[in-house]
């Protein structure tokens, strides 16, 4: 498969953020993240609960505004990528209602409605569109089924393939391991790499650090502001993972150099 | 009227009532007051608003009251106190730290009072026996003018926005990250709620139109895994209650709007026993056919 994107090359970039800050009320969730991802990339954010992945996440995806910087995603404002259907979102289970009277194929169409007209009628590429992504997650025999009555592996899988129905060259996805059985976990891996290969850009949000290894070309560390960023290789060391994970408590006082400035300001 | 009852053959039974006008009027607007309701009530439940129902519910009293006294349209009234409400609710929890049930109720409870003094103090022709239980069986021409136009505007936004509006309740992250505004869909679905109480408070009157918008939408959610099916679910089984309510109501002289309540009531606990896959004495077979 070929999706039309905007831009093909693989120098283009598909996630800008340049120096977000985020603050809650005057409580400093985000501060001063930078981060680049060419197109054809996958990237692992790594952090502790509450060292503000989700914030960024959020900020990514415009559901909060930065105080401060700006995000582009493929060149445009975070709300004009999201009517060209640029971003996808693939929620962590835990974060969706499984008792909804919805099956499969309505999950996955979900991911058709921003390419529809005003009444969501589904045209006949739309559901090709959706057997397509049922197929690729392996759940098209499943897809009359209510999403509550699938196992763990299976929900995740529905909702990644309503982020490639909606057919986004940038995903972001929300602990996609947490509560995977094993041929799910190498479906994704081998769905990644096929992404990738396809041009999209994913950022996996994630605290376990082996799947980050295996999976990822690049890795960013945050806690408070991004501690390190770039190939995974080079930056999964041991120093910079004490810092991400306790080296330094995630005080504005005593932590890294930047969280000073902020407090100074 | 019970000396009548033992002579009564089921066709009598139904055909009766329908020689006069104010019970075919009765049965027309309970109908469709109960389509409108039940079709709401699927996402009230969905969404987890049934205290949100609630309140608006009773927050329309002191709008209904005002607008009699000025001759306005009753709908006018509760419908710009219902909405105001909910503005309230809404600034009074993003100013404090109390929690969103304590201010509904705070709220919801404020508002009803005040309608309550507003009738003691207008003296007017206003029945407030009327207006706490409903009274299908005397509405008034205007007011069945009134309740076709709110119940054909609540129908028809629904059915354009039945598809986002069923997103919105299932997963308000990814319709806004596929650039739906989902804004405009919160307050879309509580001014349908609003004008949905307004129409309510009809048959069965403030104190009970919180059980049309979410006794249906229950009763349905047992039945079925299939959100187009939940919907029409919940219209038959409300607007069925609304209509043999009316006739239970005639024929026994009880109160109408306690009669409808009462049969949507019943049909929930035998869904709630017998439902199929969702019930209490639920069909093994099909579970393990799974």
């Amino acid at each position: 498969m070929n999706p039309i994107f905007k831009s093909h090359e693989k120098d283009f970039m598909r996630i800008e953020a340049d120096q977000v800050c985020v603050d809650y009320n005057g409580t400093v969730a985000l501060y001063d993240a930078s981060l680049n991802l060419k197109a054809g990339s996958i990237c692992g954010l790594v952090g502790m609960n509450g060292a503000g992945k989700s914030t960024f996440f959020k900020a990514l995806m415009g559901f909060i505004r930065p105080s401060r910087g700006k995000i582009r995603i493929n060149g445009f404002k975070v709300n004009e990528a999201q009517k060209e259907q640029s971003v996808a979102y693939v929620p962590q289970n835990e974060g969706i209602d499984y008792s909804f009277p919805v099956s499969v194929w309505d999950v996955v169409m979900m991911g058709r409605y921003g390419s529809m007209n005003i009444f969501r009628i589904p045209r006949e590429s739309d559901r090709r569109a959706v057997v397509h992504a049922l197929e690729r997650v392996d759940l098209y025999d499943l897809r009359q089924r209510p999403v509550g009555s699938l196992s763990g592996g299976q929900r995740k899988r529905v909702f990644l393939a309503r982020a490639i129905a909606q057919r986004a060259s940038v995903l972001l996805l929300d602990e996609p391991f947490s509560g995977v059985d094993v041929p799910t976990e190498k479906l994704m891996a081998e769905l990644f790499l096929q992404f990738r290969q396809e041009g999209h850009t994913i950022l996996i949000s994630t605290h376990d650090l082996n799947h980050v290894r295996d999976f990822c070309d690049f890795v960013v560390l945050i806690n408070k502001t991004v501690l390190a960023y770039g190939e995974t290789s080079e930056v999964f060391t041991t120093e910079n993972l004490n810092k991400t994970f306790g080296g330094m408590p995630p005080n504005p006082l005593s932590g890294p150099q930047s969280s000073k400035d902020f407090v100074n300001e | 009227m019970s000396e009548l009852l033992i002579s009564i053959t089921p066709i009598n039974w139904l055909l009766d009532p329908l020689t006069h006008e104010f019970m075919r009027r009765a049965l027309m607007v309970s109908a469709l007051v109960g389509s409108v309701c039940g079709l709401l009530s699927c996402y009230m439940t969905l969404k987890g608003w049934a205290l949100m129902g609630d309140a608006v519910s009773h927050a329309v009293m002191p709008g209904v009251v005002v607008a009699y006294a000025l001759g306005l349209p009753f709908s006018l009234g509760a419908f710009v106190f219902g909405v105001g409400s909910v503005a309230l609710i809404g600034f009074v929890k993003q100013k404090s730290r109390i929690k969103e049930d304590t201010v509904i109720g705070l709220v919801f409870t404020g508002f009803f009072a005040l309608g309550i003094v507003l009738v003691s103090k207008i003296k007017s022709n206003i029945d407030l026996m009327q207006i706490l239980f409903g009274s299908p069986l005397g509405i008034s021409r205007s007011d069945v003018n009134q309740t076709l136009i709110i119940s054909f505007i609540v129908i028809f936004i629904l059915l354009i926005f039945r598809k986002d509006l069923m997103l919105y309740c299932f997963d308000a992250k990814h319709a806004r990250s596929i650039g739906i505004n989902t804004g405009i869909l919160h307050y879309l679905l509580l001014t349908l709620l609003s004008l949905s109480a307004v129409v309510g408070l009809q048959t069965v009157g403030i104190i009970l139109v919180v059980a049309m918008l979410i006794t249906p939408g229950a009763t349905a959610y047992l039945l079925t895994d299939r959100f187009d099916r939940m919907t029409i679910l919940a219209v038959i089984s409300s607007s069925f209650s609304s209509i043999l309510g009316v006739y239970i109501s005639y024929w026994s002289d009880i109160e109408t709007g306690g009669s409808i309540v009462l049969v949507q009531t019943f049909i929930f606990l035998i869904a709630f026993l017998f439902a199929p896959r969702y019930g209490i004495f639920k069909n093994q077979s099909l579970i393990n056919n799974d």
